[in-house]
């Protein structure tokens, strides 16, 4: 995510140099387009030196773009370091289940539940609508995680715009993604649905606390 | 604060990609290729079952494991 911040910091940089650059030529132009103030327009066709500039100049700024662009991309799909938990987010019409299965002793599952979005009606006074859930995905801070992600039924998206991940949860295959966040707290998700008539938008709520894992908040 | 350590499957050279489906599915023969190897007790194939059961939804490995009792598993065990 910060990989991501970055990026943006480096590209609205460009955006701002062009939009003032372009801005202050139109202005210019309109300007100083006034029939009293200057009653003969210039008619200027060519310009060697700056029809040059005016090509190389644009197409060097998307070369400065491209350069960071690329490296984010190609270094997101690196994992570095190992994870230290597994989560398996899988989806369903409509709702999702989360599965914890580091530790367990044998093929049935250790901690598994499922997660659904809470119903208008039953949300209480400054709860989001549409974005908060029934039982949440607990996970400790500061940890590499790595998120499975699957589909039972139909394709569907699991995604945290606050940490920057977006996959898709197809039947039939395991999407990895690796997180690790930086602060505590409850970070909320939204599926967009691919498939289906209706639009429903699924909500996942992620808890992160430090040491959850242990009891201690 | 407790030191927990915390252990899951590791990050497979051989599966560098977004698409895990075939670490999990490897894991999975893996583990019964050890066991059919070195027999139902033995202590060594414990690593691999701890491997498959982190990466695979138990869907899966349950669907596998009723193919595999009635000999219908699709893969080289």
């Amino acid at each position: 995510m910060q990989g991501i911040i970055d990026l943006h910091h480096d590209i609205f940089f460009f955006l701002i140099l062009i939009l003032v650059f372009v801005s202050r030529i139109l202005v210019r132009a309109l300007w100083h387009f006034h029939y009293q103030k200057n009653p003969i327009p210039q008619r200027i066709v060519h310009g060697t030196t700056i029809e040059i500039l005016r090509t190389i100049f644009p197409s060097i700024i998307p070369m400065f773009i491209a350069i960071p662009s690329f490296a984010l991309l190609y270094s997101m799909d690196e994992v570095v370091v190992d994870p230290a938990i597994t989560i398996k987010a899988i989806g369903h019409q409509w709702y999702r289940t989360y599965e914890y299965s580091d530790y367990n002793s044998s093929d049935e599952q250790s901690l598994t539940f499922d997660s659904y979005t809470i119903p208008e009606d039953d949300l209480e006074l400054g709860q989001s609508r549409l974005l908060e859930v029934d039982n949440r995905v607990v996970v400790p801070a500061k940890t590499h995680l790595r998120i499975l992600v699957t589909s039972a039924d139909v394709p569907h998206s699991w995604a945290v715009p606050s940490l920057g991940v977006k996959c898709d949860a197809v039947p039939g295959r395991l999407n990895q993604i690796s997180i690790s966040v930086q602060r505590e707290g409850v970070y909320y998700g939204e599926g967009s649905l691919t498939y289906g008539f209706q639009a429903w938008r699924e909500a996942k709520g992620l808890d992160f606390t430090y040491d959850q894992i242990s009891g201690q908040q | 604060m407790a030191d927990i350590d915390l252990k899951t499957a590791p990050a497979d050279f051989r599966f560098p990609t977004t698409n895990q489906t075939r670490h999990c599915f490897t894991r999975y023969i893996e583990f019964h290729r050890c066991i059919a190897a070195k027999g139902e007790e033995s202590g060594d194939c414990e690593k691999f079952a701890k491997y498959y059961r982190s990466l695979c939804p138990g869907e899966w490995v349950d669907k596998w494991n009723e193919q595999r009792e009635s000999g219908n598993f699709p893969g080289p065990l």
